[in-house]
Parts: structure tokens; C-alpha cells; sequence
């Protein structure tokens, strides 16, 4: 029974954990240049950013709702805050300040219109969303006129590239949300209310919450982790584009689902969305040093990616009958 | 005539649940030609008996005979193609198909694999023109309005060359000129040879059509009769007739004290009454009523969990606005929702996260909750409620039905409201849970709180309430003190209304 216990718990908690640690070890032995520390910094700043947006996703799909304008309003953000860190009449001090406050504050709009019309109306988000992933993109577009901005001031350009213990500050920064997140979700009411709503909309609403609120706010969420991935994309790029983030959000989605969030909302958590962006930036990475084509590459990340929902639903039956026994 | 007895024939069906026996030896025959009404109170076993001879249950014991043959229906198309078919009263009609596609749907007529269209409208257009129905059969049927679409269901039926037509409450969504037109096409099919099953709780409407009925009561048959050889007080006595069981606590000791909340003028929505009743401080109030009476409807405009129309709520002579159950719970009302599962319960989440959904704040500080706070306070309610589980943070999901009614009843109890509403809190549990919630209900209204209690099951209401509330379509139409319990009285008020509101038909039974 302990024993069983003890599975139980890997299979839930760390089950990606001990995916992600397979994958690595076997990089480490077909392909050479894996295990070495300009490649690990190199994957750390790979993943950061679609560790950021996996954020957002699962708060919303801990909801039951599905975010699909993630990439596209990240384009749009970059092109606000670069349009705001170039403008000739700020110091620079400031223009940093006022674009990293612009590019926030342009995803939480976007994540306030996504959340607000779909709950009003009753909309599936997959729709609305998928409305915003072109009103963002076009608006990208219209605004930068299809240019891509440069010229950051070198105090931006620089921080970039920075790294703090030999970890790349641009990681650093995602790693402290994904842990505020995840704090937010484990232990606050918010977070208990979050997976309620979730779980049950109907019996959460019975019990005296506002469910309508909560499906809004988790697209604000995932719009205010937009405008953070956008800030750190200039960063890593030092420059703003309205092409940039195509396609961004299926990384992110798949990031939450390897983790274990279930796509009917109410279960899953950040420690898994973590490891799930881990284990697509380490194959994509992985792949590529083996000298994978970028066609091969894009069918083993889908095969992954359905390997683990497949995986999910073992788990699950597995996790359901060690409940029913004890 | 012998063939006419043995057309349908029930004989010795039992069908068993666990906990339950849903019918015990049923017999019954149906003869060619006849429409048989099927009469009992709600839980009586009506619907079950249906279910078996449509397919969707089998039974454990007993036999079908079908025009002399035996029968056995393991699906509902198994029961269709033999001929026995169920109009229910919630619609299986397509709503984006035509009428002609809806009636045919299960065969259409066709060459090869193409419908043939011209054939299907013309084979409809004469179906409808023998019930009257002066419909384009190319009409989308959700144009149509409801009367019409209960005979759009009897006609699939009829297409289906059915030769045993259930019809389940037909008229409940009807109004009386609707109801009529139904009346004279139910007289049509009689006249050529359909057999018909009709079940209603309109007393009345028996007269109307029914050649004979048969009363069930608690799973048996108590009895069948010509329609003309029995009176309206002969069958409510024939469906009540049972004992009581002493099996429910009353304490004559608890106190009742002054009014603590009065609903005054309350509509629920789509609603045509007016309701108002007020509860004292701990009194048990008992709500019965019919199913689709209003009952719930009103506890749940009560609560905010739907809208209200009209209507204010006074707690402790204070006006309270409630227009969400969040404003409820501020204000001290509770409900406990009849479907457990899906309303009242977060089943894959544990005994303590469901407890403490209801008063978060109680278990956190700043919103940071504190887990062994929480696990404290719910190991406290679980083994209070005396609930059977290996733990707290067991998923709900996990236990039986009456522990998980008692986490419901935990939750609220965490939140420790002034007026607590139970919607039917012992249905579908065992009787030793029955027990103890009945005595919770008793240890509640003895800490001064207000209970109201709605519940199906007379006898249990009429055991544990000092009051009773009887609604009938929609409205109050009686109440009871104690000292005045009688189940006829329940059972005539609960049908009142459904009486008089037929007023187009002939004079009073009643």
C-alpha cells in the first residue's frame, strides 16, 4: 500500500519530471554537444519566453477556455513597446519604464476583450480568441506599417544578454513568475476558487462565487503574461516585429497539456506546465544537435505532444483506481 | 375476448436497484385498442415500468407478452420495431430538420441511398392531414410551438406503424385549447386500433379519454379499474393508501420562535403566481408539491440561483436584495440543490476543499489559506456528520451517495447560515442516512435556525415538519400545521390546481 502511495504520488506530480530527466540523459548520449554549458544556457533562454505564455494558458484552460491569441498579441505588444522605447522624447529610463508598462497594458487589454465577450455572451473562447489572433495581428501590421522596429536604447540591448550565476536573467524572470503563479494557484484562495470554478462551474456559483469574474480575470492573466513574454522577447532579440510569435501558442498550449492540464479544465498545475515547457525546448533543442531536419523536428514534437495526452489518460485511470482502493 | 387480454401482458416484473426495489411482481394487461391510464405519486414507479417495456431497463424477474408472443426488448429500437414506442415530454425532435425529415427520420423513403423527397413530403402531408395539423411538412420544427410539436412526436410514432403509443404527461406543457386538439387526436387513434399507455398527473383528464387505470404505489400494483367505476377521491386514496412509518424523529420539545425570514409576493421566473410564506426560527418547514409544482423553482429564485420576477425577501424584518446565491449566502440563506452531483458538489476535489468552498475567508489570512486551519475544521463537520471516509482528502468523487449528501450538508453547515433550504436531501441514500439527516434537520431547528425542506416523499415530510406548504401548478394552494397532517388533504391540494385550471372541461369532479 505504501508503496502504492508512493507511485500514486510520482505518477501525478512528477510523472513529467521523470519524463524530462529521460529525455535530457538520452540527449546526453546521442548527441554530443547536449551536455554543455553554453547549450543548457542556450535552451534556457529558448524556453523562457514560452514558459511565460504556458502561464497564462493554464489558468485559462484550468477554466475549460483555450487562449489562441497568445502569439499574435505578443506581435502586437512588442510593436506598442517599441514604438514607446524609440520615442526620441523620453529619457531612457523612462521610455524602458513606460514601454515594459505599455506592452503589459496592451495584453491585458487584449486579454480583458477575450475574456469579457466570451463570458457576456456566452462565447466559446476558442472563437473569440481566435477573432483576437487576427484583430491583434492586423493591428501589429497597421501600426508598425510592416516594419520591424530597431535601435533600442544599449542599456535594454544589453540587459538581454546578461546572465546571473551563469543563468540567463531573461530565465531568471520567467522562473520567478512561473513561481508566483504557482504560488498563487496552490495557496491562496484565488487559486482554490480557480480550481472550483473549474472543476464545477455550477457548484461554484451555488456556493457564492462569482464564476463569470473568474473567467474573466484568467484571460487578463493571460494577457498580462503576453505583455511580460513581449518585453523579454525584445530583450532576447533587441528589436520588435509584427511577424513576430506565429504559432507561439500552440507551443504554449502544448506546454500545458504535457504538464498534465486537463483541456476540460480543473486540473493541472504550474510544477507541470514548468516541466512541460522544459521537455519541448530540450527536444527541439536536442533535435536539432542530432542534426534533425526542421520537418522531422515539427513531427516529433506532434508525436510528443499526443504521446503525453495518451499518456495522461493512463495516468489518470491509473491515479483513479489507487484512490478507489485505499 | 381472450385475444384482447393477452395484447400486452406485464407478469411478475420486478426491477431492482441498489438500495431499491423500483417495481415489486408488476401485472398488468393492456387490451388492443385501449387507453390505459397509469396513475401513482412521484417515485411510485411509473417511470420505471415505461422504461422496461421501452427497452431502457431489464428487468430481473417476471415476463412480457406482446400480441401473444413473448417480449423482450434489450434497446429502445428493439421495443420501436416491435412497435412499442414513448412520446416523452421532453422533445427528440431535430429542431433544424423539416417536420416531414422529423416524422421519417428512422426511414426515410429512398432510392438507392438519395431521400426521395417528393415522397416523404407527400407521405407526411397525409399524416398531418389525419390529425388535422395544417402544417407545411418543409416547416424547420423549431418554428413550430409546442402543442404542435408533442403531435409531430405522435405522428413519428404513428409512421413507426406503432401499434403501443406511451405517452408520458403529454399534456403537462399544454394549454387547455392545445390539450383538446390532443384529445381528439388521441380519440382517432383509438378509433383505428392504436393501443395507448398515458400517464398524467391531471386527474381529471382521465375521464376524458381513459377506458380504465391502474395505481401503482412504492414499486407494486394496487389496482386496476374502469374509469367509470371510480371517483377521483377513490384513486388519491388508492395512491396515498400506505401506513405510516414511525421511522421519523419529531421533537416536540424545540421551540418554535418568531418569524426570522418572510418571502412576500415572490414570481419566479416564467411564473403566474404570486407566493408568500414566511418561516419562524427553529421551525422545520416542509414544501410538497408534484414534480414541475414550482417547489424548486421558488427555493432556487429564493437563493438567486435563477431569476425572479417579482418578489422581496425579509429576514428578521430587514428588506435583503438577493440576486445571486453570492448575495444569498451573505445574507444567511442557504440552499442545498437536488442534484447533488452536479450542483452541489465539486466531485473531483477533496471532502475538506468542498466543505470549505463555502466561507474561504474562515480558512485564510491576506487570501492565503491554511491548510491545517482547513483540515481541522473539516475533520471536525466529517466526523460530527459522522461521514465514512478514510480521510479528508478523499475526492468526493469516491464516496457513496449519502456520505457525499452529508459533505453537501457539512458545507453549509461550515458557513453556519440563519435559513437553510434543503431541496429533496434524502433522495436516492439509504435509510440509515435518511435517519441521521432527519435528526440534523431536528439538531438545526433545535440552534434556533430555520429549516425548509422540500421533499417528494410525503410521508417523510409529514414526520418530520411542524408546517407544510403544498404547491400545485405554480401556486401555494394549501398549508397545514402539524395537528393537520393528512396525506389525502396533501395530495388534494397538490392536485387543486391542476383541477381547476381545466375549467373548459364539463363540471367538477372533485
Amino acid at each position: 500500500m505504501n508503496t502504492k502511495r508512493i507511485m500514486h504520488m510520482l505518477l501525478r506530480e512528477a510523472g513529467v519530471g521523470i519524463a524530462l530527466v529521460l529525455i535530457c540523459l538520452l540527449f546526453v548520449f546521442i548527441a554530443p554537444k547536449f551536455a554543455t554549458m553554453l547549450n543548457f544556457t542556450n535552451i534556457l533562454v529558448q524556453i523562457s519566453i514560452n514558459m511565460v505564455l504556458a502561464i497564462g494558458l493554464t489558468y485559462v484552460i484550468l477554466l475549460g477556455g483555450i487562449d489562441l491569441s497568445v502569439g499574435s498579441v505578443l506581435a502586437l505588444c512588442t510593436i506598442v513597446a517599441g514604438k514607446v522605447i524609440t520615442m526620441d522624447a523620453l529619457s531612457v529610463p523612462m521610455a524602458i519604464i513606460l514601454a515594459i508598462a505599455a506592452s503589459i497594458a496592451t495584453g491585458v487589454l487584449c486579454g480583458l476583450f477575450n475574456g469579457y465577450v466570451s463570458n457576456r455572451w456566452n462565447l466559446h473562447p476558442f472563437i473569440v480568441t481566435l477573432g483576437m489572433l487576427n484583430i491583434a495581428r492586423g493591428a501589429a501590421q497597421q501600426i508598425s506599417n510592416s516594419r520591424t522596429i530597431f535601435s533600442f536604447p544599449a542599456v535594454f540591448n544589453n540587459f538581454g544578454s546578461q546572465t546571473f550565476a551563469g543563468v540567463p536573467v531573461i530565465f531568471l524572470i520567467s522562473l520567478v513568475m512561473i513561481i508566483i503563479a504557482g504560488f498563487m494557484l496552490r495557496k491562496t484562495v484565488f487559486g482554490r476558487v480557480i480550481y472550483a470554478v473549474g472543476n464545477n462551474e455550477e457548484s461554484a456559483r451555488l456556493s457564492g462565487h462569482n464564476s463569470g469574474f473568474y473567467k474573466v480575470i484568467v484571460f487578463v492573466i493571460s494577457g498580462f503574461c503576453v505583455g511580460v513574454a513581449a518585453i523579454l522577447y525584445m530583450l532576447r532579440l533587441n528589436m520588435a516585429s509584427p511577424i513576430l510569435g506565429v504559432g507561439f501558442e500552440l507551443n504554449a498550449i502544448a506546454a500545458a497539456v504535457i504538464g498534465g492540464t486537463s483541456m476540460f479544465g480543473g486540473k493541472g498545475s504550474l510544477l507541470g506546465t514548468f516541466f512541460g515547457a522544459c521537455i519541448i525546448g530540450v527536444l527541439n533543442n536536442g533535435l536539432l544537435l542530432i542534426g534533425m531536419s526542421d520537418n522531422a523536428r515539427l513531427m516529433v514534437t506532434g508525436f510528443i505532444i499526443v504521446a503525453a495526452v495518451v499518456a495522461d489518460y493512463y495516468r489518470a485511470r491509473v491515479s483513479l483506481s489507487l484512490q478507489t482502493e485505499q | 375476448m381472450q385475444s384482447d387480454d393477452s395484447f400486452l401482458s406485464i407478469r411478475g416484473i420486478t426491477k431492482k436497484f441498489p438500495g431499491v426495489t423500483a417495481l415489486k411482481q408488476v401485472d398488468m394487461d393492456i387490451h388492443k385498442g385501449e387507453v390505459h391510464v397509469l396513475l401513482g405519486e412521484n417515485g411510485a414507479g411509473k417511470s420505471s415500468l415505461v422504461k422496461v417495456l421501452c427497452g431502457i431497463y431489464q428487468p430481473e424477474e417476471g415476463e412480457l407478452y406482446f400480441e401473444g408472443q413473448p417480449y423482450q426488448a434489450h434497446t429502445p429500437l428493439d421495443a420501436m420495431k416491435a412497435g412499442i414506442r414513448v412520446v416523452y415530454q421532453e422533445f427528440t425532435l431535430l429542431p433544424n430538420l423539416s417536420v416531414a425529415e422529423n416524422i421519417f427520420f428512422e426511414h426515410l423513403p429512398r432510392n438507392r441511398s438519395i431521400v426521395n423527397f417528393q415522397k416523404l413530403y407527400a407521405d407526411s402531408r397525409e399524416l398531418l392531414a389525419q390529425v388535422d395539423l395544417n402544417i407545411d411538412p418543409r416547416t424547420p420544427v423549431e418554428l413550430l410551438g409546442v402543442a404542435q410539436m408533442q403531435l409531430i412526436e405522435i405522428l413519428k410514432a404513428i409512421a413507426f406503424k406503432s401499434k403501443v403509443i406511451i405517452l408520458d404527461e403529454p399534456t403537462a406543457t399544454l394549454t387547455s385549447k392545445e390539450i383538446d386538439k390532443l384529445f381528439q387526436i388521441i380519440h382517432k387513434l383509438k378509433a383505428k386500433g392504436v393501443t395507448m399507455i398515458y400517464i398524467s398527473h391531471r386527474l381529471k383528464e382521465i375521464y376524458q379519454i381513459g377506458d380504465r387505470l391502474t395505481v401503482l404505489r412504492n414499486g407494486q400494483k394496487i389496482a386496476t379499474h374502469g374509469v367509470d367505476s371510480i371517483t377521483i377521491p377513490e384513486i388519491v386514496k388508492l395512491m396515498v393508501g400506505r401506513t405510516m412509518e414511525s421511522e421519523f424523529p419529531f421533537d416536540e420539545q424545540v421551540q418554535v420562535g418568531e418569524v426570522a425570514f418572510s418571502v412576500d409576493g415572490l414570481r419566479y421566473k416564467h411564473g403566474r403566481h404570486e407566493n408568500s410564506f414566511q418561516v419562524r426560527r427553529g421551525e422545520i418547514l416542509g414544501i410538497a408539491g408534484l414534480v414541475g409544482s414550482g417547489r424548486t423553482e421558488t427555493m432556487r429564485a429564493i437563493f438567486g440561483a435563477d431569476q425572479k420576477e417579482t418578489g422581496q425577501l425579509e429576514l428578521n424584518g430587514r428588506k435583503v436584495s438577493v440576486k445571486s446565491p453570492r448575495d444569498a449566502i451573505k445574507n444567511g440563506i442557504c440552499l442545498l440543490t437536488e442534484d447533488r452531483k452536479s450542483q452541489g458538489l465539486i466531485l473531483d476535489m477533496p471532502c475538506d476543499a468542498n466543505i470549505t468552498i463555502t466561507d474561504l475567508s474562515q480558512i485564510s489570512n491576506l487570501g492565503l489559506l491554511d491548510r491545517s486551519e482547513e483540515k481541522q475544521h473539516a475533520e471536525r463537520l466529517i466526523s460530527d456528520l459522522t461521514v465514512r471516509t478514510p480521510s479528508s482528502g478523499q475526492l468526493v468523487r469516491n464516496l457513496s451517495g449519502g456520505n457525499q449528501q452529508k459533505i453537501v450538508i457539512a458545507k453549509w453547515l461550515f458557513r453556519n447560515t440563519e435559513i437553510l433550504i434543503f431541496d429533496e436531501p434524502t433522495r436516492g441514500i439509504d435509510v440509515g442516512a435518511k435517519y441521521e439527516i432527519y435528526l440534523l434537520l431536528w439538531r438545526l431547528a433545535a440552534a434556533g435556525k430555520s429549516v425548509i425542506v422540500v421533499s417528494s416523499e410525503l410521508p417523510e415530510l409529514l414526520g418530520v415538519c411542524h408546517r407544510l406548504l403544498v404547491f400545485s401548478n405554480g401556486k401555494i394552494s394549501g398549508e397545514l400545521n402539524r395537528d393537520e397532517f393528512d396525506e389525502e388533504k396533501v395530495l388534494s391540494y397538490a392536485y387543486q390546481e391542476y383541477i381547476h385550471t381545466n375549467e373548459t372541461y364539463g363540471e367538477e369532479i372533485l
